[in-house]
Protein backbone atom coordinates (compact mmCIF):
# COMPACT_ATOMS: atom_id res chain seq x y z
CA UNK A 1 0.00 0.00 0.00
CA UNK A 2 2.86 2.38 0.86
CA UNK A 3 4.51 1.80 -2.54
CA UNK A 4 1.20 2.33 -4.33
CA UNK A 5 0.65 5.64 -2.51
CA UNK A 6 4.21 6.76 -3.22
CA UNK A 7 3.63 5.97 -6.90
CA UNK A 8 0.39 8.02 -6.88
CA UNK A 9 2.13 11.07 -5.44
CA UNK A 10 5.04 10.62 -7.86
CA UNK A 11 2.60 10.01 -10.77
CA UNK A 12 1.09 13.48 -10.30
CA UNK A 13 4.47 15.17 -10.64
CA UNK A 14 5.48 12.88 -13.49
CA UNK A 15 2.33 13.86 -15.47
CA UNK A 16 3.24 17.53 -15.02
CA UNK A 17 6.91 16.99 -15.92
CA UNK A 18 6.11 14.83 -18.98
CA UNK A 19 3.98 17.61 -20.41
CA UNK A 20 6.78 20.16 -19.93
CA UNK A 21 9.77 17.89 -20.51
CA UNK A 22 11.21 19.74 -23.54
CA UNK A 23 10.94 23.11 -21.81
CA UNK A 24 12.44 21.61 -18.67
CA UNK A 25 15.42 20.15 -20.54
CA UNK A 26 16.17 23.33 -22.49
CA UNK A 27 15.84 25.59 -19.45
CA UNK A 28 18.16 23.32 -17.45
CA UNK A 29 20.89 23.64 -20.09
CA UNK A 30 21.29 27.41 -19.78
CA UNK A 31 22.94 27.86 -16.35
CA UNK A 32 25.44 24.95 -16.60
CA UNK A 33 26.40 25.99 -20.14
CA UNK A 34 27.12 29.53 -18.90
CA UNK A 35 29.15 28.18 -15.96
CA UNK A 36 31.21 26.03 -18.30
CA UNK A 37 31.80 28.84 -20.78
CA UNK A 38 32.59 31.45 -18.15
CA UNK A 39 34.52 29.40 -15.62
CA UNK A 40 35.69 26.51 -17.82
CA UNK A 41 36.73 28.25 -21.02
CA UNK A 42 37.03 31.84 -19.84
CA UNK A 43 38.52 32.02 -16.35
CA UNK A 44 39.51 28.36 -16.43
CA UNK A 45 42.28 28.81 -19.02
CA UNK A 46 44.28 30.85 -16.52
CA UNK A 47 43.65 28.54 -13.53
CA UNK A 48 46.05 25.69 -12.76
CA UNK A 49 44.85 22.63 -10.84
CA UNK A 50 46.96 19.69 -9.65
CA UNK A 51 45.28 16.96 -11.74
CA UNK A 52 43.58 17.51 -15.11
CA UNK A 53 42.05 20.70 -16.41
CA UNK A 54 40.03 23.27 -14.44
CA UNK A 55 36.98 22.05 -16.39
CA UNK A 56 37.49 18.54 -14.95
CA UNK A 57 37.72 20.15 -11.52
CA UNK A 58 34.69 22.37 -12.15
CA UNK A 59 32.11 19.92 -13.53
CA UNK A 60 31.64 17.90 -10.29
CA UNK A 61 31.11 21.19 -8.46
CA UNK A 62 28.54 22.34 -11.02
CA UNK A 63 26.82 18.95 -10.73
CA UNK A 64 26.66 19.30 -6.96
CA UNK A 65 25.26 22.83 -6.96
CA UNK A 66 22.91 22.21 -9.86
CA UNK A 67 21.42 19.03 -8.38
CA UNK A 68 20.99 20.97 -5.12
CA UNK A 69 19.16 23.85 -6.81
CA UNK A 70 16.98 21.73 -9.08
CA UNK A 71 15.85 19.29 -6.42
CA UNK A 72 15.16 22.09 -3.91
CA UNK A 73 13.20 24.19 -6.40
CA UNK A 74 11.33 21.19 -7.85
CA UNK A 75 9.60 20.52 -4.57
CA UNK A 76 8.89 24.10 -3.53
CA UNK A 77 5.69 24.45 -5.64
CA UNK A 78 4.15 22.39 -2.81
CA UNK A 79 4.24 25.73 -0.98
CA UNK A 80 1.63 27.26 -3.29
CA UNK A 81 -0.33 23.97 -3.29
CA UNK A 82 -0.50 24.38 0.48
CA UNK A 83 -1.03 28.12 0.88
CA UNK A 84 -2.74 29.38 -2.28
CA UNK A 85 -4.38 26.55 -4.25
CA UNK A 86 -5.02 24.41 -1.16
CA UNK A 87 -4.80 21.35 -3.40
CA UNK A 88 -2.72 19.66 -0.70
CA UNK A 89 -5.96 19.04 1.18
CA UNK A 90 -6.71 16.29 -1.35
CA UNK A 91 -3.82 14.28 0.07
CA UNK A 92 -4.68 15.04 3.70
CA UNK A 93 -8.24 13.74 3.39
CA UNK A 94 -7.17 10.66 1.42
CA UNK A 95 -6.21 7.36 3.09
CA UNK A 96 -2.54 7.97 2.32
CA UNK A 97 0.19 7.77 4.97
CA UNK A 98 2.33 10.91 5.45
CA UNK A 99 5.52 9.02 4.54
CA UNK A 100 4.08 8.21 1.10
CA UNK A 101 3.44 11.87 0.39
CA UNK A 102 6.92 12.95 1.49
CA UNK A 103 8.71 10.14 -0.37
CA UNK A 104 6.61 10.61 -3.54
CA UNK A 105 7.37 14.33 -3.68
CA UNK A 106 11.07 13.78 -2.92
CA UNK A 107 11.39 11.10 -5.61
CA UNK A 108 9.77 13.38 -8.18
CA UNK A 109 12.29 16.10 -7.29
CA UNK A 110 15.13 13.56 -7.45
CA UNK A 111 14.02 12.60 -10.97
CA UNK A 112 14.23 16.25 -12.05
CA UNK A 113 17.60 16.59 -10.36
CA UNK A 114 18.93 13.48 -12.10
CA UNK A 115 17.63 14.55 -15.55
CA UNK A 116 19.29 17.89 -15.03
CA UNK A 117 22.54 16.19 -13.93
CA UNK A 118 22.50 13.98 -17.02
CA UNK A 119 22.22 17.14 -19.16
CA UNK A 120 25.29 18.60 -17.42
CA UNK A 121 27.31 15.42 -17.94
CA UNK A 122 26.44 15.46 -21.66
CA UNK A 123 27.34 19.14 -21.94
CA UNK A 124 30.58 18.57 -20.01
CA UNK A 125 31.54 15.77 -22.39
CA UNK A 126 30.85 18.18 -25.26
CA UNK A 127 33.17 20.74 -23.65
CA UNK A 128 35.86 18.08 -23.37
CA UNK A 129 35.78 17.30 -19.67
CA UNK A 130 37.30 13.94 -18.65
CA UNK A 131 35.22 12.38 -15.87
CA UNK A 132 35.26 8.88 -14.46
CA UNK A 133 31.65 7.94 -13.83
CA UNK A 134 30.85 5.09 -11.42
CA UNK A 135 27.61 3.84 -9.81
CA UNK A 136 28.76 5.44 -6.54
CA UNK A 137 29.19 8.78 -8.36
CA UNK A 138 25.54 8.63 -9.53
CA UNK A 139 24.40 7.49 -6.08
CA UNK A 140 26.07 10.54 -4.50
CA UNK A 141 24.23 12.82 -6.96
CA UNK A 142 20.94 11.07 -6.09
CA UNK A 143 21.52 11.37 -2.33
CA UNK A 144 22.36 15.05 -2.79
CA UNK A 145 19.02 15.48 -4.61
CA UNK A 146 17.23 13.65 -1.79
CA UNK A 147 18.74 15.91 0.88
CA UNK A 148 17.87 19.18 -0.86
CA UNK A 149 14.40 18.10 -1.94
CA UNK A 150 13.70 17.22 1.70
CA UNK A 151 14.97 20.66 2.76
CA UNK A 152 12.76 22.21 0.04
CA UNK A 153 9.79 20.17 1.27
CA UNK A 154 10.39 21.24 4.87
CA UNK A 155 10.64 24.89 3.82
CA UNK A 156 7.48 24.64 1.68
CA UNK A 157 5.54 23.15 4.59
CA UNK A 158 6.66 25.61 7.23
CA UNK A 159 7.16 28.96 5.48
CA UNK A 160 4.11 31.17 5.01
CA UNK A 161 4.95 33.58 2.17
CA UNK A 162 6.52 33.51 -1.29
CA UNK A 163 8.96 36.18 -0.19
CA UNK A 164 10.30 34.02 2.64
CA UNK A 165 10.67 31.09 0.25
CA UNK A 166 12.86 33.33 -1.90
CA UNK A 167 14.93 34.16 1.17
CA UNK A 168 15.82 30.49 1.63
CA UNK A 169 17.37 30.63 -1.84
CA UNK A 170 19.23 33.83 -1.03
CA UNK A 171 20.50 33.00 2.44
CA UNK A 172 20.97 29.22 2.24
CA UNK A 173 21.37 27.93 -1.31
CA UNK A 174 23.26 30.83 -2.88
CA UNK A 175 26.11 30.94 -0.31
CA UNK A 176 26.40 27.15 -0.43
CA UNK A 177 26.52 27.26 -4.25
CA UNK A 178 29.74 29.28 -4.10
CA UNK A 179 31.43 28.21 -0.87
CA UNK A 180 31.00 24.44 -0.59
CA UNK A 181 33.92 23.39 -2.75
CA UNK A 182 32.07 23.88 -6.01
CA UNK A 183 34.27 26.38 -7.86
CA UNK A 184 37.37 26.19 -5.65
CA UNK A 185 38.74 24.01 -2.90
CA UNK A 186 37.47 24.76 0.64
CA UNK A 187 41.13 24.79 1.73
CA UNK A 188 41.32 28.27 0.24
CA UNK A 189 38.89 29.54 2.90
CA UNK A 190 39.91 31.06 6.28
CA UNK A 191 40.13 28.34 8.92
CA UNK A 192 37.08 29.27 11.00
CA UNK A 193 34.83 29.56 7.96
CA UNK A 194 36.26 26.34 6.54
CA UNK A 195 35.28 24.34 9.66
CA UNK A 196 31.72 25.57 9.31
CA UNK A 197 31.58 24.97 5.54
CA UNK A 198 32.90 21.45 5.98
CA UNK A 199 29.86 20.61 8.07
CA UNK A 200 27.47 21.38 5.21
CA UNK A 201 26.11 18.58 3.00
CA UNK A 202 27.04 20.24 -0.31
CA UNK A 203 30.71 20.29 0.72
CA UNK A 204 30.63 16.52 1.17
CA UNK A 205 28.86 16.09 -2.18
CA UNK A 206 31.41 18.26 -4.01
CA UNK A 207 34.29 16.44 -2.33
CA UNK A 208 32.91 12.98 -3.17
CA UNK A 209 31.92 13.81 -6.77
CA UNK A 210 35.27 15.42 -7.50
CA UNK A 211 37.26 12.57 -5.97
CA UNK A 212 35.23 9.89 -7.76
CA UNK A 213 35.26 11.74 -11.11
CA UNK A 214 39.03 12.11 -10.95
CA UNK A 215 39.52 8.47 -9.79
CA UNK A 216 41.05 9.63 -6.51
CA UNK A 217 40.52 7.80 -3.20
CA UNK A 218 37.66 9.31 -1.19
CA UNK A 219 36.71 9.05 2.47
CA UNK A 220 33.44 7.15 2.59
CA UNK A 221 32.64 8.89 5.88
CA UNK A 222 31.44 11.76 3.70
CA UNK A 223 28.86 9.44 2.12
CA UNK A 224 27.80 8.42 5.62
CA UNK A 225 27.37 12.11 6.50
CA UNK A 226 25.15 12.58 3.43
CA UNK A 227 23.00 9.59 4.40
CA UNK A 228 22.69 10.99 7.92
CA UNK A 229 21.58 14.36 6.53
CA UNK A 230 19.04 12.56 4.30
CA UNK A 231 17.61 10.68 7.29
CA UNK A 232 17.41 13.78 9.52
CA UNK A 233 15.75 15.92 6.85
CA UNK A 234 13.27 13.12 6.06
CA UNK A 235 12.17 13.13 9.70
CA UNK A 236 11.87 16.92 9.60
CA UNK A 237 9.89 16.84 6.32
CA UNK A 238 7.49 14.23 7.72
CA UNK A 239 7.05 16.26 10.90
CA UNK A 240 6.32 19.41 8.87
CA UNK A 241 3.65 17.56 6.84
CA UNK A 242 1.98 16.17 9.95
CA UNK A 243 2.02 19.63 11.49
CA UNK A 244 -0.43 20.86 8.83
CA UNK A 245 -3.39 19.34 10.69
CA UNK A 246 -2.43 20.83 14.06
CA UNK B 1 -23.55 6.91 11.41
CA UNK B 2 -21.58 9.81 12.94
CA UNK B 3 -21.47 10.51 16.66
CA UNK B 4 -19.72 13.57 18.03
CA UNK B 5 -19.24 14.03 21.75
CA UNK B 6 -18.00 17.20 23.43
CA UNK B 7 -15.98 18.22 20.37
CA UNK B 8 -13.77 21.22 21.09
CA UNK B 9 -11.21 23.16 19.09
CA UNK B 10 -9.07 25.89 20.51
CA UNK B 11 -6.68 27.71 18.20
CA UNK B 12 -3.56 29.03 19.86
CA UNK B 13 -1.62 31.64 17.88
CA UNK B 14 0.95 34.30 18.48
CA UNK B 15 -0.60 37.75 18.19
CA UNK B 16 1.00 40.78 16.53
CA UNK B 17 2.36 41.95 19.89
CA UNK B 18 3.99 38.56 20.52
CA UNK B 19 1.44 37.49 23.10
CA UNK B 20 -0.34 34.13 22.88
CA UNK B 21 -3.91 34.48 21.59
CA UNK B 22 -6.42 31.68 22.26
CA UNK B 23 -9.64 31.34 20.26
CA UNK B 24 -12.29 28.77 21.02
CA UNK B 25 -13.68 27.95 17.56
CA UNK B 26 -15.80 24.94 18.57
CA UNK B 27 -16.97 24.52 22.12
CA UNK B 28 -18.27 21.26 23.58
CA UNK B 29 -20.26 20.26 20.47
CA UNK B 30 -22.23 17.00 20.67
CA UNK B 31 -24.48 15.65 17.92
CA UNK B 32 -25.48 12.52 16.05
CA UNK B 33 -26.07 12.17 12.33
CA UNK B 34 -28.17 9.28 11.08
CA UNK B 35 -27.49 7.11 8.05
CA UNK B 36 -28.94 8.50 4.80
CA UNK B 37 -29.73 11.84 6.37
CA UNK B 38 -29.01 15.28 4.90
CA UNK B 39 -27.84 17.13 7.97
CA UNK B 40 -27.25 20.87 7.93
CA UNK B 41 -24.88 22.88 10.09
CA UNK B 42 -26.26 26.37 10.08
CA UNK B 43 -24.60 29.35 11.65
CA UNK B 44 -23.42 32.90 11.04
CA UNK B 45 -19.92 33.59 9.70
CA UNK B 46 -17.27 32.45 12.18
CA UNK B 47 -19.70 30.17 14.04
CA UNK B 48 -17.34 27.18 13.77
CA UNK B 49 -19.01 25.29 10.88
CA UNK B 50 -15.89 24.87 8.76
CA UNK B 51 -13.71 24.01 11.77
CA UNK B 52 -16.22 21.31 12.73
CA UNK B 53 -16.10 19.81 9.22
CA UNK B 54 -12.31 20.00 9.19
CA UNK B 55 -12.12 18.08 12.46
CA UNK B 56 -14.61 15.48 11.25
CA UNK B 57 -12.58 14.99 8.05
CA UNK B 58 -9.21 14.91 9.85
CA UNK B 59 -7.90 18.09 8.23
CA UNK B 60 -7.61 19.74 11.63
CA UNK B 61 -6.84 18.01 14.91
CA UNK B 62 -9.42 18.42 17.64
CA UNK B 63 -8.43 19.82 21.00
CA UNK B 64 -10.86 17.61 22.89
CA UNK B 65 -13.85 15.35 22.44
CA UNK B 66 -14.65 12.13 20.61
CA UNK B 67 -15.81 11.27 17.09
CA UNK B 68 -17.15 7.89 15.97
CA UNK B 69 -18.08 6.72 12.47
CA UNK B 70 -20.27 3.61 12.45
CA UNK B 71 -18.98 2.87 15.95
CA UNK B 72 -15.32 3.29 14.90
CA UNK B 73 -13.33 5.84 16.90
CA UNK B 74 -11.64 8.41 14.66
CA UNK B 75 -8.14 8.19 16.13
CA UNK B 76 -7.80 4.42 15.89
CA UNK B 77 -9.40 4.02 12.46
CA UNK B 78 -8.29 7.07 10.50
CA UNK B 79 -7.49 5.26 7.23
CA UNK B 80 -10.70 3.19 7.23
CA UNK B 81 -12.76 6.29 7.95
CA UNK B 82 -11.00 8.32 5.25
CA UNK B 83 -12.07 5.64 2.76
CA UNK B 84 -15.69 6.12 3.89
CA UNK B 85 -15.88 9.88 3.48
CA UNK B 86 -15.88 12.37 0.64
CA UNK B 87 -15.20 16.07 1.07
CA UNK B 88 -16.43 18.99 -1.02
CA UNK B 89 -14.44 21.97 0.25
CA UNK B 90 -15.67 25.53 0.44
CA UNK B 91 -12.84 26.81 -1.78
CA UNK B 92 -12.04 25.55 -5.26
CA UNK B 93 -8.91 23.47 -4.69
CA UNK B 94 -8.15 21.77 -7.99
CA UNK B 95 -4.60 21.10 -9.04
CA UNK B 96 -4.31 23.62 -11.87
CA UNK B 97 -1.25 21.87 -13.33
CA UNK B 98 -3.46 18.88 -14.14
CA UNK B 99 -6.39 18.58 -16.53
CA UNK B 100 -9.92 17.95 -15.30
CA UNK B 101 -9.49 14.23 -16.12
CA UNK B 102 -6.14 14.01 -14.31
CA UNK B 103 -7.59 15.77 -11.25
CA UNK B 104 -10.28 13.11 -11.13
CA UNK B 105 -7.72 10.38 -11.75
CA UNK B 106 -5.47 11.63 -8.94
CA UNK B 107 -8.39 11.46 -6.52
CA UNK B 108 -9.26 7.95 -7.71
CA UNK B 109 -5.65 6.81 -7.29
CA UNK B 110 -5.41 8.39 -3.83
CA UNK B 111 -8.47 6.33 -2.87
CA UNK B 112 -6.98 3.14 -4.34
CA UNK B 113 -9.44 2.60 -7.18
CA UNK B 114 -8.13 0.08 -9.71
CA UNK B 115 -7.33 1.34 -13.23
CA UNK B 116 -10.33 0.11 -15.25
CA UNK B 117 -12.85 0.88 -12.53
CA UNK B 118 -11.28 4.32 -12.06
CA UNK B 119 -11.64 5.23 -15.72
CA UNK B 120 -15.21 3.94 -15.82
CA UNK B 121 -16.13 5.90 -12.71
CA UNK B 122 -14.55 9.13 -14.00
CA UNK B 123 -16.45 8.88 -17.29
CA UNK B 124 -19.67 8.06 -15.44
CA UNK B 125 -19.36 10.98 -13.03
CA UNK B 126 -18.36 13.53 -15.67
CA UNK B 127 -21.43 12.46 -17.64
CA UNK B 128 -23.55 12.72 -14.49
CA UNK B 129 -22.54 16.34 -13.94
CA UNK B 130 -22.66 17.06 -17.70
CA UNK B 131 -18.96 17.90 -17.97
CA UNK B 132 -17.77 14.99 -20.12
CA UNK B 133 -16.41 17.41 -22.73
CA UNK B 134 -14.06 19.05 -20.25
CA UNK B 135 -11.88 16.01 -19.52
CA UNK B 136 -8.81 17.46 -21.28
CA UNK B 137 -9.38 21.05 -20.18
CA UNK B 138 -7.62 22.86 -17.34
CA UNK B 139 -9.85 23.53 -14.31
CA UNK B 140 -8.97 27.20 -14.86
CA UNK B 141 -11.08 27.17 -18.05
CA UNK B 142 -14.27 26.18 -16.22
CA UNK B 143 -16.96 28.55 -14.95
CA UNK B 144 -17.68 28.85 -11.21
CA UNK B 145 -20.71 26.58 -11.45
CA UNK B 146 -18.83 23.95 -13.47
CA UNK B 147 -16.02 23.95 -10.90
CA UNK B 148 -18.50 23.44 -8.06
CA UNK B 149 -20.12 20.51 -9.87
CA UNK B 150 -16.70 19.06 -10.58
CA UNK B 151 -15.75 19.34 -6.88
CA UNK B 152 -18.82 17.24 -6.05
CA UNK B 153 -18.03 14.67 -8.76
CA UNK B 154 -14.43 14.41 -7.58
CA UNK B 155 -15.55 13.76 -4.01
CA UNK B 156 -17.82 10.94 -5.24
CA UNK B 157 -15.24 8.95 -7.23
CA UNK B 158 -14.55 6.42 -4.48
CA UNK B 159 -18.28 6.03 -3.67
CA UNK B 160 -18.15 7.56 -0.17
CA UNK B 161 -20.87 6.64 2.29
CA UNK B 162 -20.69 10.07 3.91
CA UNK B 163 -20.26 13.32 2.06
CA UNK B 164 -19.14 16.54 3.74
CA UNK B 165 -20.03 19.69 1.85
CA UNK B 166 -18.74 22.99 3.12
CA UNK B 167 -20.85 25.82 1.68
CA UNK B 168 -21.37 23.91 -1.59
CA UNK B 169 -23.26 26.70 -3.36
CA UNK B 170 -21.42 29.76 -2.09
CA UNK B 171 -21.26 32.61 -4.66
CA UNK B 172 -23.30 30.75 -7.29
CA UNK B 173 -26.24 32.10 -9.25
CA UNK B 174 -29.72 30.71 -8.42
CA UNK B 175 -29.91 28.37 -11.44
CA UNK B 176 -26.60 26.66 -10.65
CA UNK B 177 -27.48 26.57 -6.96
CA UNK B 178 -30.68 24.69 -7.71
CA UNK B 179 -28.83 22.26 -10.00
CA UNK B 180 -26.47 21.50 -7.13
CA UNK B 181 -29.37 21.04 -4.75
CA UNK B 182 -30.74 18.44 -7.18
CA UNK B 183 -27.36 16.67 -7.18
CA UNK B 184 -27.28 16.61 -3.36
CA UNK B 185 -30.84 15.29 -3.22
CA UNK B 186 -30.02 12.57 -5.76
CA UNK B 187 -27.03 11.48 -3.71
CA UNK B 188 -29.12 11.26 -0.56
CA UNK B 189 -31.70 9.23 -2.50
CA UNK B 190 -28.89 6.80 -3.32
CA UNK B 191 -28.17 6.34 0.40
CA UNK B 192 -25.27 8.75 0.90
CA UNK B 193 -25.29 10.56 4.25
CA UNK B 194 -24.68 14.27 3.65
CA UNK B 195 -23.42 16.81 6.16
CA UNK B 196 -23.49 20.29 4.73
CA UNK B 197 -22.68 23.66 6.14
CA UNK B 198 -24.39 26.69 4.76
CA UNK B 199 -25.41 30.16 5.65
CA UNK B 200 -28.10 30.15 2.96
CA UNK B 201 -31.20 29.50 5.02
CA UNK B 202 -33.32 28.42 2.07
CA UNK B 203 -30.69 25.84 1.20
CA UNK B 204 -31.01 24.21 4.61
CA UNK B 205 -34.78 24.53 4.49
CA UNK B 206 -35.02 22.90 1.06
CA UNK B 207 -32.51 20.12 1.53
CA UNK B 208 -31.94 19.17 5.14
CA UNK B 209 -33.82 16.55 7.07
CA UNK B 210 -32.37 18.01 10.27
CA UNK B 211 -30.50 21.17 11.06
CA UNK B 212 -28.09 22.05 13.87
CA UNK B 213 -27.84 25.76 14.55
CA UNK B 214 -24.46 26.72 15.95
CA UNK B 215 -23.27 30.08 17.12
CA UNK B 216 -19.89 31.12 18.52
CA UNK B 217 -18.77 27.49 18.40
CA UNK B 218 -21.63 26.21 20.54
CA UNK B 219 -24.63 24.13 19.55
CA UNK B 220 -27.78 26.21 19.99
CA UNK B 221 -30.40 23.66 18.92
CA UNK B 222 -31.09 20.69 16.62
CA UNK B 223 -34.37 19.84 14.93
CA UNK B 224 -36.12 19.41 11.60
CA UNK B 225 -36.83 22.69 9.76
CA UNK B 226 -40.60 22.08 10.09
CA UNK B 227 -40.36 21.36 13.79
CA UNK B 228 -38.23 24.46 14.40
CA UNK B 229 -40.95 26.60 12.78
CA UNK B 230 -43.75 24.82 14.62
CA UNK B 231 -42.03 25.31 17.96
CA UNK B 232 -41.56 28.99 17.33
CA UNK B 233 -45.02 29.55 15.86
CA UNK B 234 -46.12 28.75 12.32
CA UNK B 235 -47.30 32.27 11.57
CA UNK B 236 -45.08 35.34 11.61
CA UNK B 237 -46.35 38.91 11.89
CA UNK B 238 -43.81 41.40 10.67
CA UNK B 239 -43.99 45.18 11.06
CA UNK B 240 -41.75 48.24 11.31
CA UNK B 241 -41.41 50.29 14.46
CA UNK B 242 -39.18 53.37 14.50
CA UNK B 243 -37.47 52.08 11.35
CA UNK B 244 -36.66 48.72 12.92
CA UNK B 245 -38.19 45.48 11.62
CA UNK B 246 -40.14 43.64 14.34
CA UNK B 247 -41.55 40.09 14.43
CA UNK B 248 -43.96 38.09 16.53
CA UNK B 249 -44.87 34.49 16.08
CA UNK B 250 -48.27 32.79 16.51
CA UNK B 251 -49.58 29.25 16.33
CA UNK B 252 -52.53 30.11 14.08
CA UNK B 253 -53.23 32.63 11.34
CA UNK B 254 -56.30 33.87 13.32
CA UNK B 255 -54.09 34.75 16.30
CA UNK B 256 -51.64 36.50 13.97
CA UNK B 257 -54.42 38.44 12.25
CA UNK B 258 -55.90 39.50 15.59
CA UNK B 259 -52.53 40.89 16.65
CA UNK B 260 -51.88 42.52 13.23
CA UNK B 261 -55.19 44.37 13.54
CA UNK B 262 -53.74 46.29 16.50
CA UNK B 263 -50.91 47.62 14.30
CA UNK B 264 -50.94 50.37 11.69
CA UNK B 265 -49.41 48.16 9.00
CA UNK B 266 -48.20 44.58 9.23
CA UNK B 267 -47.36 41.62 7.04
CA UNK B 268 -48.64 38.17 7.93
CA UNK B 269 -46.78 35.16 6.52
CA UNK B 270 -45.65 31.62 7.33
CA UNK B 271 -42.61 31.54 9.58
CA UNK B 272 -39.46 30.03 8.11
CA UNK B 273 -36.04 28.76 9.11
CA UNK B 274 -34.59 32.23 8.70
CA UNK B 275 -36.86 33.46 11.50
CA UNK B 276 -35.69 30.56 13.67
CA UNK B 277 -32.08 31.27 12.82
CA UNK B 278 -32.36 34.94 13.69
CA UNK B 279 -34.25 34.24 16.90
CA UNK B 280 -31.72 31.65 18.02
CA UNK B 281 -28.51 33.39 17.01
CA UNK B 282 -29.55 36.91 17.97
CA UNK B 283 -30.93 39.68 15.79
CA UNK B 284 -27.82 41.80 15.93
CA UNK B 285 -25.42 38.95 15.16
CA UNK B 286 -23.13 39.70 12.24
CA UNK B 287 -23.71 43.47 12.37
Amino acid sequence: MLLRDIWTVFWRDWVVLRRRLKKFIFSRMVAPMLYMIAFGWGLGRSIQVTDGSYLDFLVPGILALNSMNISFNSVTPVHSERIYHKSLEEYIIAPVVPEAFVIGKVLAAVLRGMISSAIILLLAAGFGAQLHLTPLFLLVVAVNCIIFSEIGFFAAMTISTYEEMGQVNTYVLLPMSFLCGTFFSVHALPELLRYFIQLLPLTHTSYLLRGLAMSQPVALESFGVLLLYAAVFFIMARWAYLRLTK
Amino acid sequence: MIRVEKLTKEFVRKGGDGRIVRKLAVDDLSLEIKKGEIFGLLGPNGAGKTTTIRMLTMQTEKTDGKIWYDGMALEENAREIKALIGVVPQHINFDNDLTVGCNMELHGRLHHLAGAERQKRIAELLRYIELEDTVNMSPRQLSGGMKRRLLIARALIHRPKILFMDEPTVALDPQVRRRIWDLIQEMADRGVTVLLTTHYIEEAENLCHRVAIINKGRLVDIDTPESFCRRMGKIAVEWHENGVRQYRFFDTRAQGAEFAATLEAAHIRRSNLEDVFIELTGRREGL
